[in-house]
């Protein structure tokens, strides 16, 4: 089944074209790293994608519906997919409140709330914290209580915008096990945009590589990183590309 | 300070009455400032329209009204020959109400827009990722802005509770009806009874005190919730 199927996609701020993507189909329960130098589109991609930015131009599909016509429409189908961001904003309240956020606005019961949200908590290894402040976590710490508050809503694509950028080794093993273990019980599709290539080696299925807002290549990981197809995605990885 | 709190007693019951006086004024014209400067302040600070900055402007002007021009406006407004002069208002309580809310409510409104403005696109947009819609994303930055909020209404309701151009000119100080604090510190000034004037306000810091306190801990009660 097709996750996302964009085509003719166009972003520009002001002169500056920030992404133009003819075509691109990515597959439901599988994991995609999307590569990239700083200002080649990940990010504005990743937002397009949760509804969070508009389009000039171009249709995007999401699991076969086209997203993005009515209020309504866009409200279910963001409630779909669940955004992490590279910098996590806690709301100011106690962990528990920051996980349960998402199921008080679907309306959920209490007591579901509560075992969900004790379940997510201890997915992520934070069953101790739920009393605490969410506004004096360390990074690590802050970063798995978003990826609570995210699985906790159960959604068809998780989206990650570099989540562990700034995280020491240790944080940064214990995030990426985190979404491996979600997406192998629940199958759960994942986009994680990431400057770092080691990660998307050990995370993705497929690997995307974005240069100036167009998809230079697109493999599966194995064949991305091992057998490049094109000369700039040889540069990218060897470091020797010049913007 | 033996002389204040002997002044004290001597009209401990007419004193009871100022204060009471005072926070029914005071705390009405915050109460109304509030319900039309916090919804106000976060619709400008939150949206984008042509003018906004011309309003917000004004906005900042207003906020720097001074309370004697803020009376005379109100005096003009409700004297017997202006235009809203039927309603027999000047030299109430209501009217000293509505001199001190042509004065809180930009405050409220400024503080309050600057309030979420601040905290606007990172907040809306976990709240959207996280499946609210536009009304719950807002409702959510409202509330976390809180901080500023409740620092933009006690900061009016300071502004009205020690302010006495405005109440002086259209509340009249009259004894019994229309006084409140800080015209009675300026009468007993005017009168040489310093004691008096010290004494109450004293009285006047602390109940901006108290009310400061209350307020703020039922704030932190909130943000838990």
């Amino acid at each position: 089944m097709n996750l996302f199927e964009i085509s003719g996609l166009r972003k520009s701020f002001g002169s500056r074209t920030v992404l133009n993507i003819d075509e691109l189909t990515l597959q439901a329960g599988k994991i995609y790293a999307v590569l990239g130098p700083n200002g080649s589109g990940k990010t504005t991609l990743l937002r397009i994608l949760n509804l969070l930015a508009a389009p000039d131009t171009g249709r995007i599909k999401f699991m076969g519906g086209d997203i993005g016509i009515s209020q309504a429409d866009r409200l279910s189908v963001s409630r779909q997919m669940c955004m992490v961001f590279q910098r996590p904003f806690m709301f100011r309240s106690t962990v528990f409140n920051n996980v349960a956020y998402g199921l008080k606005l679907r309306r959920v019961a209490k007591a579901d709330c509560e075992k969900r949200v004790n379940e997510a908590l201890d997915f992520v290894g934070m069953g101790n914290f739920v009393k605490q402040s969410a506004t004096r976590l360390s990074g690590g710490e802050t970063q798995r209580v978003a990826l609570a508050r995210a699985l906790v809503l159960q959604p068809q694509v998780l989206l990650l915008d570099e989540p562990t950028a700034n995280l020491d080794p240790g944080s940064v093993q214990q995030i990426e096990e985190i979404i491996r273990k979600y997406h192998q019980e629940y199958n759960t599709s994942v986009i994680i945009v990431t400057h770092n290539l080691f990660q998307a080696k050990r995370m993705a299925d497929e690997t995307i590589l974005l240069i100036n807002g167009e998809v230079l290549e697109r493999a599966s990981t194995a064949e991305f990183f091992e057998h490049p197809r094109e000369l700039g995605t040889r540069h990218f990885l060897d470091g020797t590309m010049v913007y | 300070m033996e002389a204040a709190v002997n002044s004290l007693f001597a009209q401990k019951m007419e004193i009871v009455e100022i204060v009471k006086m005072s926070l029914q004024v005071s705390g009405s014209a915050t109460i109304i400032s509030a319900l039309i400067g916090i919804p106000l302040g976060a619709w400008i600070g939150l949206s984008e329209f042509k003018g906004k900055r011309f309003l917000l402007k004004l906005v900042y002007t207003m906020m720097a009204l001074p309370p004697v021009l803020a009376g005379l406006l109100v005096y003009l407004l409700l004297s017997r020959s202006g235009p809203l002069g039927f309603m027999e208002l000047l030299f109430t309580p209501s009217a000293m109400i509505i001199a001190q809310c042509l004065l809180v409510t930009p405050i409220v409104t400024g503080l309050v827009s600057a309030g979420v403005a601040a905290k606007e696109g990172l907040i809306f947009e976990h709240a959207i990722s996280l499946g609210a819609s536009k009304a719950q994303a807002t409702w959510t930055i409202i509330k976390e802005a809180r901080t500023g909020i409740i620092a933009g209404v006690m900061t009016g309701f300071g502004r009205a509770f020690a302010e006495v151009g405005a109440v002086m000119l259209v509340g009249g100080n009259i004894r019994h009806m229309t006084r409140v604090l800080t015209t009675s510190i300026v009468m007993e000034t005017r009168q040489g009874n310093f004691e008096m004037g010290v004494a109450l306000g004293i009285i006047l810091l602390l109940l901006s005190f108290m009310v400061s306190s209350i307020v703020l801990s039922n704030a932190d009660e909130f943000s838990l919730k």
